[in-house]
Protein backbone atom coordinates (compact mmCIF):
# COMPACT_ATOMS: atom_id res chain seq x y z
CA UNK A 1 0.00 0.00 0.00
CA UNK A 2 1.04 3.38 -0.60
CA UNK A 3 1.06 6.35 1.26
CA UNK A 4 -2.18 8.33 1.83
CA UNK A 5 -4.29 9.67 -0.87
CA UNK A 6 -6.36 13.24 0.49
CA UNK A 7 -8.99 14.33 -1.46
CA UNK A 8 -7.30 17.21 -2.88
CA UNK A 9 -4.82 14.97 -4.60
CA UNK A 10 -7.11 13.43 -6.97
CA UNK A 11 -9.30 14.66 -10.05
CA UNK A 12 -12.09 13.54 -12.01
CA UNK A 13 -10.44 11.33 -14.41
CA UNK A 14 -7.73 10.00 -12.41
CA UNK A 15 -7.32 5.97 -12.57
CA UNK A 16 -6.58 4.06 -9.19
CA UNK A 17 -3.84 1.58 -9.02
CA UNK A 18 -4.74 -1.39 -10.40
CA UNK A 19 -4.97 -4.84 -8.10
CA UNK A 20 -3.92 -7.86 -9.81
CA UNK A 21 -5.92 -11.07 -9.00
CA UNK A 22 -5.70 -14.90 -10.21
CA UNK A 23 -7.54 -17.32 -8.37
CA UNK A 24 -6.37 -20.54 -7.23
CA UNK A 25 -8.85 -23.78 -7.13
CA UNK A 26 -7.38 -23.44 -3.45
CA UNK A 27 -8.52 -19.80 -3.35
CA UNK A 28 -12.10 -20.67 -4.26
CA UNK A 29 -12.57 -22.94 -1.62
CA UNK A 30 -11.19 -20.87 1.08
CA UNK A 31 -14.19 -18.55 -0.52
CA UNK A 32 -16.75 -20.88 -0.35
CA UNK A 33 -15.59 -21.99 3.47
CA UNK A 34 -15.37 -18.25 4.70
CA UNK A 35 -18.70 -16.77 2.28
CA UNK A 36 -21.30 -19.83 3.16
CA UNK A 37 -21.59 -20.25 -0.60
CA UNK A 38 -21.26 -24.15 -1.79
CA UNK A 39 -22.42 -23.69 -4.80
CA UNK A 40 -20.59 -27.05 -6.76
CA UNK A 41 -19.87 -24.85 -10.05
CA UNK A 42 -17.19 -23.35 -8.36
CA UNK A 43 -14.99 -26.05 -6.87
CA UNK A 44 -16.79 -29.39 -8.70
CA UNK A 45 -15.56 -29.39 -12.48
CA UNK A 46 -17.71 -32.29 -13.40
CA UNK A 47 -20.61 -30.68 -11.59
CA UNK A 48 -19.17 -27.60 -13.20
CA UNK A 49 -19.27 -29.45 -16.98
CA UNK A 50 -23.03 -31.58 -16.64
CA UNK A 51 -24.39 -27.37 -16.26
CA UNK A 52 -22.93 -26.43 -19.60
CA UNK A 53 -19.79 -24.55 -17.97
CA UNK A 54 -16.59 -25.52 -19.68
CA UNK A 55 -14.10 -25.39 -16.41
CA UNK A 56 -15.37 -23.70 -13.01
CA UNK A 57 -16.12 -20.41 -12.29
CA UNK A 58 -15.09 -17.65 -10.08
CA UNK A 59 -17.88 -16.69 -7.85
CA UNK A 60 -19.59 -13.28 -8.48
CA UNK A 61 -19.40 -12.08 -4.92
CA UNK A 62 -15.52 -12.91 -4.86
CA UNK A 63 -15.10 -10.65 -7.54
CA UNK A 64 -16.62 -7.92 -5.71
CA UNK A 65 -14.82 -8.58 -2.69
CA UNK A 66 -11.54 -7.94 -5.20
CA UNK A 67 -13.25 -4.33 -6.17
CA UNK A 68 -13.35 -4.14 -1.90
CA UNK A 69 -10.00 -4.83 -1.52
CA UNK A 70 -8.88 -2.45 -4.73
CA UNK A 71 -11.09 0.19 -2.98
CA UNK A 72 -9.56 -0.47 0.75
CA UNK A 73 -5.97 -0.61 -0.16
CA UNK A 74 -6.40 2.67 -1.84
CA UNK A 75 -8.29 4.94 0.38
CA UNK A 76 -6.45 3.34 3.46
CA UNK A 77 -5.76 3.99 6.48
CA UNK A 78 -7.75 6.95 6.84
CA UNK A 79 -10.51 6.78 4.16
CA UNK A 80 -13.61 4.40 3.95
CA UNK A 81 -15.39 2.71 1.86
CA UNK A 82 -18.98 3.76 1.79
CA UNK A 83 -20.59 2.24 -1.16
CA UNK A 84 -19.02 -0.49 -3.79
CA UNK A 85 -20.72 -2.78 -6.09
CA UNK A 86 -21.24 -4.82 -9.54
CA UNK A 87 -23.25 -6.54 -12.13
CA UNK A 88 -21.99 -9.57 -12.70
CA UNK A 89 -21.49 -9.89 -16.44
CA UNK A 90 -19.20 -12.46 -17.51
CA UNK A 91 -17.50 -15.14 -16.17
CA UNK A 92 -14.30 -15.51 -14.69
CA UNK A 93 -12.06 -18.99 -14.41
CA UNK A 94 -8.95 -20.02 -12.18
CA UNK A 95 -5.19 -19.16 -12.80
CA UNK A 96 -6.83 -16.35 -15.09
CA UNK A 97 -5.43 -12.47 -14.31
CA UNK A 98 -8.56 -10.78 -13.16
CA UNK A 99 -7.08 -6.94 -13.22
CA UNK A 100 -9.49 -4.79 -10.89
CA UNK A 101 -9.22 -1.22 -11.86
CA UNK A 102 -11.07 2.31 -11.04
CA UNK A 103 -11.83 5.75 -12.49
CA UNK A 104 -12.62 8.57 -10.80
CA UNK A 105 -16.13 10.02 -12.02
CA UNK A 106 -17.15 12.74 -9.32
CA UNK A 107 -15.44 14.48 -6.37
CA UNK A 108 -17.58 16.31 -3.70
CA UNK A 109 -18.18 17.88 -0.47
CA UNK A 110 -21.13 16.78 1.73
CA UNK A 111 -20.92 18.19 4.92
CA UNK A 112 -18.26 17.30 7.01
CA UNK A 113 -17.38 14.67 4.13
CA UNK A 114 -15.13 14.49 1.50
CA UNK A 115 -16.43 12.21 -0.89
CA UNK A 116 -15.42 10.72 -4.42
CA UNK A 117 -17.24 8.54 -6.66
CA UNK A 118 -15.92 6.18 -9.04
CA UNK A 119 -16.31 3.65 -12.10
CA UNK A 120 -15.13 0.21 -10.89
CA UNK A 121 -14.32 -3.03 -12.52
CA UNK A 122 -12.89 -6.61 -13.16
CA UNK A 123 -11.30 -7.55 -16.28
CA UNK A 124 -10.59 -10.74 -18.38
CA UNK A 125 -7.47 -11.45 -20.49
CA UNK A 126 -9.45 -10.73 -23.77
CA UNK A 127 -10.21 -7.37 -21.95
CA UNK A 128 -13.42 -7.41 -21.55
CA UNK A 129 -15.28 -5.95 -17.98
CA UNK A 130 -16.68 -8.92 -16.25
CA UNK A 131 -17.81 -7.00 -13.48
CA UNK A 132 -18.30 -3.52 -14.04
CA UNK A 133 -19.83 -1.11 -11.02
CA UNK A 134 -19.62 1.96 -8.98
CA UNK A 135 -18.24 3.28 -5.46
CA UNK A 136 -18.52 5.80 -3.34
CA UNK A 137 -15.63 6.60 -0.58
CA UNK A 138 -14.59 9.26 1.40
CA UNK A 139 -10.86 10.36 2.08
CA UNK A 140 -9.55 12.78 4.47
CA UNK A 141 -9.00 16.52 3.38
CA UNK A 142 -5.20 18.60 3.46
CA UNK A 143 -7.61 21.25 4.69
CA UNK B 1 -43.65 -9.45 -25.58
CA UNK B 2 -45.11 -12.62 -23.57
CA UNK B 3 -47.26 -12.62 -21.02
CA UNK B 4 -46.14 -11.47 -17.90
CA UNK B 5 -45.06 -13.87 -14.99
CA UNK B 6 -45.44 -11.56 -12.23
CA UNK B 7 -48.69 -12.96 -10.86
CA UNK B 8 -50.84 -10.82 -7.91
CA UNK B 9 -49.19 -13.24 -5.44
CA UNK B 10 -45.43 -12.35 -6.64
CA UNK B 11 -46.69 -8.56 -6.52
CA UNK B 12 -47.67 -8.87 -3.05
CA UNK B 13 -44.48 -9.39 -1.88
CA UNK B 14 -43.20 -6.38 -2.99
CA UNK B 15 -41.87 -3.85 -0.26
CA UNK B 16 -42.49 -6.92 2.37
CA UNK B 17 -39.89 -7.44 5.01
CA UNK B 18 -38.93 -11.28 4.85
CA UNK B 19 -37.70 -12.89 7.93
CA UNK B 20 -35.15 -12.11 10.43
CA UNK B 21 -31.40 -13.96 9.85
CA UNK B 22 -29.18 -13.41 12.59
CA UNK B 23 -25.27 -13.09 11.73
CA UNK B 24 -22.67 -13.13 13.71
CA UNK B 25 -19.31 -11.09 12.92
CA UNK B 26 -16.89 -13.06 14.91
CA UNK B 27 -12.74 -12.47 14.67
CA UNK B 28 -12.02 -16.04 12.93
CA UNK B 29 -14.84 -15.28 10.15
CA UNK B 30 -13.17 -11.68 9.33
CA UNK B 31 -10.12 -13.31 9.20
CA UNK B 32 -11.54 -16.25 7.27
CA UNK B 33 -12.79 -13.58 4.99
CA UNK B 34 -10.13 -11.79 5.00
CA UNK B 35 -7.85 -14.39 3.96
CA UNK B 36 -10.15 -15.99 1.55
CA UNK B 37 -9.81 -13.01 -0.47
CA UNK B 38 -6.34 -12.28 0.05
CA UNK B 39 -5.99 -8.63 1.87
CA UNK B 40 -2.98 -7.88 3.33
CA UNK B 41 -4.27 -4.96 5.85
CA UNK B 42 -3.86 -6.11 9.60
CA UNK B 43 -6.67 -4.14 10.50
CA UNK B 44 -8.84 -7.38 9.04
CA UNK B 45 -6.88 -9.26 11.52
CA UNK B 46 -5.74 -8.26 14.40
CA UNK B 47 -7.28 -6.25 17.56
CA UNK B 48 -4.50 -4.12 18.11
CA UNK B 49 -4.39 -2.90 14.64
CA UNK B 50 -7.46 -2.21 13.96
CA UNK B 51 -7.85 -0.07 17.76
CA UNK B 52 -4.51 2.11 16.50
CA UNK B 53 -6.94 2.67 13.47
CA UNK B 54 -10.02 3.80 15.47
CA UNK B 55 -12.16 0.73 15.20
CA UNK B 56 -13.31 -0.75 17.66
CA UNK B 57 -11.92 -4.65 17.39
CA UNK B 58 -10.90 -6.17 14.18
CA UNK B 59 -12.77 -4.36 10.76
CA UNK B 60 -14.92 -7.00 9.02
CA UNK B 61 -13.48 -6.70 5.51
CA UNK B 62 -15.89 -5.24 2.50
CA UNK B 63 -18.27 -7.38 1.71
CA UNK B 64 -18.56 -9.52 5.34
CA UNK B 65 -21.66 -9.00 6.98
CA UNK B 66 -21.35 -11.81 9.47
CA UNK B 67 -21.87 -15.68 8.90
CA UNK B 68 -25.31 -16.47 9.12
CA UNK B 69 -26.12 -18.64 12.60
CA UNK B 70 -26.95 -22.08 11.32
CA UNK B 71 -28.25 -25.10 13.60
CA UNK B 72 -28.71 -28.29 12.23
CA UNK B 73 -32.72 -28.59 11.98
CA UNK B 74 -32.93 -25.54 9.93
CA UNK B 75 -34.34 -25.89 6.19
CA UNK B 76 -30.91 -26.33 4.04
CA UNK B 77 -29.81 -22.70 3.13
CA UNK B 78 -32.16 -21.31 0.81
CA UNK B 79 -30.25 -20.52 -2.80
CA UNK B 80 -30.12 -16.82 -3.87
CA UNK B 81 -33.06 -15.82 -6.00
CA UNK B 82 -34.99 -19.58 -5.19
CA UNK B 83 -36.85 -17.82 -1.95
CA UNK B 84 -39.71 -16.15 -4.79
CA UNK B 85 -42.15 -18.57 -7.12
CA UNK B 86 -40.99 -17.91 -10.24
CA UNK B 87 -41.69 -19.62 -13.35
CA UNK B 88 -38.51 -19.74 -14.54
CA UNK B 89 -35.84 -23.36 -14.31
CA UNK B 90 -32.93 -21.12 -13.80
CA UNK B 91 -31.17 -18.25 -11.98
CA UNK B 92 -28.24 -16.28 -12.19
CA UNK B 93 -26.85 -13.80 -9.43
CA UNK B 94 -26.93 -10.32 -11.52
CA UNK B 95 -25.47 -7.79 -9.15
CA UNK B 96 -24.46 -6.86 -6.09
CA UNK B 97 -23.71 -3.56 -3.99
CA UNK B 98 -23.33 -2.91 -0.31
CA UNK B 99 -23.63 0.23 1.31
CA UNK B 100 -21.92 1.03 4.90
CA UNK B 101 -23.58 3.32 7.24
CA UNK B 102 -21.01 2.23 10.37
CA UNK B 103 -18.13 0.09 10.14
CA UNK B 104 -18.56 -3.34 11.26
CA UNK B 105 -16.52 -5.08 13.82
CA UNK B 106 -15.69 -8.43 15.37
CA UNK B 107 -18.19 -8.81 18.19
CA UNK B 108 -21.27 -7.20 16.68
CA UNK B 109 -24.10 -9.33 15.89
CA UNK B 110 -26.46 -8.40 13.20
CA UNK B 111 -30.13 -9.60 12.02
CA UNK B 112 -30.86 -8.65 8.84
CA UNK B 113 -34.20 -8.41 6.83
CA UNK B 114 -35.14 -8.57 2.94
CA UNK B 115 -37.23 -7.37 0.66
CA UNK B 116 -38.38 -7.56 -2.84
CA UNK B 117 -38.08 -3.82 -4.30
CA UNK B 118 -38.52 -4.30 -8.15
CA UNK B 119 -39.67 -6.49 -10.72
CA UNK B 120 -38.59 -5.81 -14.54
CA UNK B 121 -39.08 -8.53 -17.65
CA UNK B 122 -37.25 -8.15 -20.59
CA UNK B 123 -36.05 -10.27 -23.28
CA UNK B 124 -32.50 -10.74 -23.90
CA UNK B 125 -29.80 -13.45 -25.65
CA UNK B 126 -31.15 -15.83 -23.38
CA UNK B 127 -35.14 -15.75 -23.83
CA UNK B 128 -37.59 -13.43 -21.28
CA UNK B 129 -36.87 -13.38 -18.38
CA UNK B 130 -37.62 -11.67 -15.07
CA UNK B 131 -35.45 -9.55 -12.94
CA UNK B 132 -36.01 -9.52 -9.21
CA UNK B 133 -34.46 -6.27 -7.39
CA UNK B 134 -34.03 -6.97 -3.51
CA UNK B 135 -32.71 -4.57 -0.42
CA UNK B 136 -31.31 -6.36 2.96
CA UNK B 137 -31.26 -4.39 5.92
CA UNK B 138 -28.43 -4.73 8.77
CA UNK B 139 -29.07 -3.81 11.58
CA UNK B 140 -26.83 -4.25 15.11
CA UNK B 141 -28.67 -6.86 17.45
CA UNK B 142 -27.53 -4.70 20.68
CA UNK B 143 -29.03 -1.12 19.42
CA UNK B 144 -31.13 -1.88 16.73
CA UNK B 145 -28.96 0.76 14.33
CA UNK B 146 -28.90 0.36 10.76
CA UNK B 147 -25.17 -0.72 10.04
CA UNK B 148 -25.42 -1.40 6.52
CA UNK B 149 -27.52 -2.51 3.12
CA UNK B 150 -27.35 -4.61 0.57
CA UNK B 151 -28.99 -4.43 -3.00
CA UNK B 152 -28.81 -7.06 -5.10
CA UNK B 153 -30.75 -8.40 -8.12
CA UNK B 154 -30.98 -11.74 -9.36
CA UNK B 155 -31.99 -12.90 -13.28
CA UNK B 156 -34.28 -15.66 -13.65
CA UNK B 157 -34.70 -17.25 -17.13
Amino acid sequence: MAGQVYYEDIQVGDPIPVLRKNCSTLQLVAWAGASGDFYQIHYDVEFARRTGLSNIIVHGALKNAFLGQLLHDWVSPEGRIEKFGCQYRGMDYPDQDIMCSGVITRKYVEGDRHLVELDVWTENPSGQKTSPGTARVSLPSRG
Amino acid sequence: MTESVVTEALRAQLGVDGPETVHEVTSTGCRMFARAVGHTDLVFYDRDAARHRGYRDILAPPGYLGTPVYLPRMAGAVRVGKDLDVPYPRVLNGGTTYEYVEPVCAGDVIVSRTRTTEFQERTGSIGPMLIVFRETTYRRQTDGTVVARMYGNTIHY
